[in-house]
């Protein structure tokens, strides 16, 4: 059924609701390329108008992929709690961006079961970046492995110490720098250069090791592909977290080799291992706008509506951590600072709407049109917003995936500005052994040897 | 020099990453900052800095290579990065010069491409190809003219090698600049190579560069890859490059030495 909008002399067509939401979509250069953005400015708030007034009652029932011909789909509506999305029932779009304005927190956390991601994206799509800041703000998602992530007023860091050549040694005085500065949290989380469940081995009883001597109430993982995990909790080395990075399509899923059944197989081996002392969020998945335009698996939906169906997947496994790994992509998906700091701030908001526990590597390649300084203004803009996790990397510079994300000390600055606290337990760990005082604040020197008892190796 | 700066710099000495860097508060020592802004800098001149086309042939037929000139259907370097697809594609122009240029069909195709980084090209390309020529002349291989392509995605070597009529085309092309390395090559070789060839259906050789693989180490894969793509008649994902073994046992450093 088409949409129709009348600006002044001219009326806007839209074909479909999937038409209407890419046209809707702040300009970004991968709807672009997909050919389905809108065509001139007017276009683009023509389209705003009219999505504003789509009832979200008819969101849910046209899906932009049919039911019979995708599983995320399926997942999508089978999934959908009627009982939380009867207080929202009777609204349009417009109408819900003024609800979620208004709405307390014990509200937001109720509805979150019957908002879909095309709601959360079609909502996205007509507010300001304030109004995502200010909603996101007020969803709180709270996840529990051996720590609690989450809570008002804290922000957890991913140690990411990623090494060329996966060496022991040089990932190991990674985590002690990012120790030393108080990162690890969220979770210590490597990318490897090798797939092979030897390499996975070698660094899974490496940190095991480490969170172990140091007693670090944090969960450690390795971010290799699902069904490596898999074989790694079959051969009983020590998993916390299962990693895979998912999208929202099938299709998409598929080119990155997964489907639900094996994500659901993965999650049930991980709960039936009990590591986690405080709660049982055991999955840890990636995202990130334009994974399925680059997989052809687009289905003429814009890449933001596609991306807040990738957290309806991630939210039926109770993951721990879901990050959106921003501007990673490149360019010819999100151009420069303003395209990465929108989409940083759109994806935010719509995963905490669902109530997915959102983090984002805040981050950029050297061809895309930004530079640190951007950097500084998304961190500082998901801090207000409330963000779940931000990666913690050494100087900034990841030096196996070649590209800039946010640093040890990016977080030392967002929380001495914005006041936010790290995981409670992390945090009186650290003013244990004595990294920080009784207020978060890191102790000038003396850390480096209490935290090399965790390697004595390297202390030689 | 503390006990603890002189920790930190043992540990700094067993990763690359850039750790041990001290704080000033809750900030980076302002050297550090002047650091990464440069290395920053350095990588986003690589990215934007134009091919100088003319150059890069003028040193390459020096090594007693022809060459040919073309560009993608690209106009600008803003086109470039949005728009990977027109990357992809010869200009109709540079279509018809390949088209004039191809003799009777070739083994392969050389073509140089910048990619990300000009300056990987710029200071890398010529001694990539000297190193590669004495494996070619060896093996006896017939070499269309090398192609030296402005504006250009590792696909359009395709349409490229297509047009030379080789069996196989290798695109040596400048990678995405990291943050230390704003001159890494990539080496990119396709069995059978036409347009609507995918990323799987590649061998790819990457981080070329002096503080990376050298030239001699990269030659030789090249050259072991493109025999395997020969006789075997693929390349890609099925196609495992195993030339790391020979590598570690001594025998690439006989062949380099040989030569």
């Amino acid at each position: 059924m088409p949409y129709r909008h009348t600006v002044g002399p001219r009326t806007h067509v839209f074909a479909d609701l999937a038409s209407l939401m890419a046209k809707a979509t702040p300009i970004r250069s991968g709807d672009c390329l997909a050919g389905i953005a809108a065509d001139s400015a007017e276009e683009n708030m023509a389209a705003r108008w009219c999505l504003a007034e789509v009832p979200l009652k008819d969101i849910l029932a046209r899906p932009l992929i049919a039911y019979e011909d995708d599983d995320v789909t399926r997942l999508i509506l089978d999934d959908h709690d009627e009982t939380a999305f009867s207080e929202i029932a009777h609204l349009t779009v417009g109408d819900f961006r003024e609800f979620l304005l208004t709405a307390s927190s014990e509200t937001l956390a109720r509805i979150a079961p019957g908002v879909t991601p095309e709601i959360a994206a079609a909502v996205s799509k007509i507010m300001r970046n304030q109004d995502l800041i200010l909603v996101a703000r007020k969803c709180r998602v709270v996840t529990k492995f051996r720590n609690t992530i989450g809570l008002p007023g804290t922000l957890a860091v991913r140690l990411q110490p990623n090494h060329p050549t996966d060496n022991l040694a040089g990932v190991t005085a990674s985590i002690l720098d990012g120790l030393s500065y108080g990162c690890g949290d969220a979770v210590i989380g490597i990318n490897p250069v090798s797939d092979s469940i030897q390499t996975m081995g070698g660094l899974l009883r490496l940190f095991d090791g480490i969170i172990a001597r140091l007693e670090i109430p944090t969960q450690a993982c390795v971010l290799t592909h699902v069904t490596t995990t898999l074989d790694a909790m079959n051969r009983g080395l020590p998993v916390d977290l299962v990693f895979q990075s998912i999208a929202g399509t099938q299709k998409a899923n598929a080119s990155f080799g997964v489907t639900l059944p094996i994500l659901q197989e993965a999650h049930e081996a991980a709960l039936a291992l009990k590591r986690g002392s405080l709660g049982d969020n055991v999955m840890y998945f990636e995202t990130g706008q334009g994974s399925a335009l680059s997989a052809d698996a687009h289905h003429g939906i814009d890449q933001q509506t596609l991306e807040a169906r990738a957290y309806a997947v991630a939210r039926r496994y109770r993951p721990l951590l879901v990050n959106t790994v921003v501007g990673f992509i490149g360019p010819e998906y999100l151009y420069n600072g303003k395209e990465i700091i929108r989409a940083g701030l759109e994806d935010h908001f719509c995963g905490k709407l669902m109530g997915v526990p959102l983090g984002v590597d805040v981050c950029y390649t050297n061809h895309a049109e930004a530079d640190q300084d951007d950097m500084d203004t998304l961190l500082t803009l998901l801090g207000a917003a409330g963000c779940t996790y931000v990666m913690g990397i050494p100087g900034a510079d990841d030096v196996m995936l070649n590209y800039q994300s946010t640093s040890f000390h990016d977080q030392l600055y967002i929380r001495e500005v914005l006041g936010l606290k790290r995981a409670p337990e992390f945090e009186e760990w650290l003013a244990r052994i004595g990294l920080t005082d009784a207020a978060g604040t890191l102790l000038p020197g003396g850390a480096a040897a209490r935290l090399l008892t965790a390697a004595p190796d390297l202390a030689a | 020099m503390s006990e603890t700066d002189d920790l930190w710099q043992r540990l700094a000495g067993l990763t690359p990453a850039r750790i041990g860097l001290g704080r000033a508060g809750a900030g980076l020592p302002t050297r550090e900052v002047l650091k990464f802004g440069l290395a920053h800098a350095q990588a986003r001149d690589a990215v934007h800095t134009p091919l100088e086309a003319a150059q890069v042939a003028s040193e390459i037929e020096a090594l007693g290579f022809a060459t040919v000139t073309v560009a993608s259907r690209v106009e600008d370097r803003a086109t470039y990065l949005r728009r990977p697809d027109y990357g992809r594609r010869l200009s109709p122009e540079s279509r018809k010069a390949l088209a004039e240029a191809a003799g009777e069909p070739a083994d392969l195709a050389l073509v140089v491409a910048d990619g990300l980084s000009a300056r990987a090209v710029h200071e890398g390309a010529a001694a990539m190809l000297k190193a590669f020529k004495p494996h070619a002349d060896k093996a006896g291989w017939r070499l269309a003219p090398v192609t030296i392509a402005a504006q250009a995605r590792v696909a359009l070597g395709d349409e490229a090698g297509e047009a030379l009529k080789a069996r196989a085309v290798a695109v040596l092309i400048g990678e995405r600049p990291g943050l230390s390395s704003p001159d890494s090559l990539g080496l990119y070789v396709t069995f059978d190579p036409r347009p609507g060839r995918s990323d799987a259906e590649r061998n790819c050789i990457s981080n070329v560069r002096p503080a990376g693989l050298s030239h001699d180490l990269a030659a030789f894969k090249l050259n072991w890859l493109l025999s395997q793509a020969f006789s075997r008649g693929l390349t890609g994902v099925n196609l495992k490059d195993e030339s790391d073994r020979l590598i570690e046992s001594g025998e690439a450093a006989a062949a380099i030495e040989s030569r």
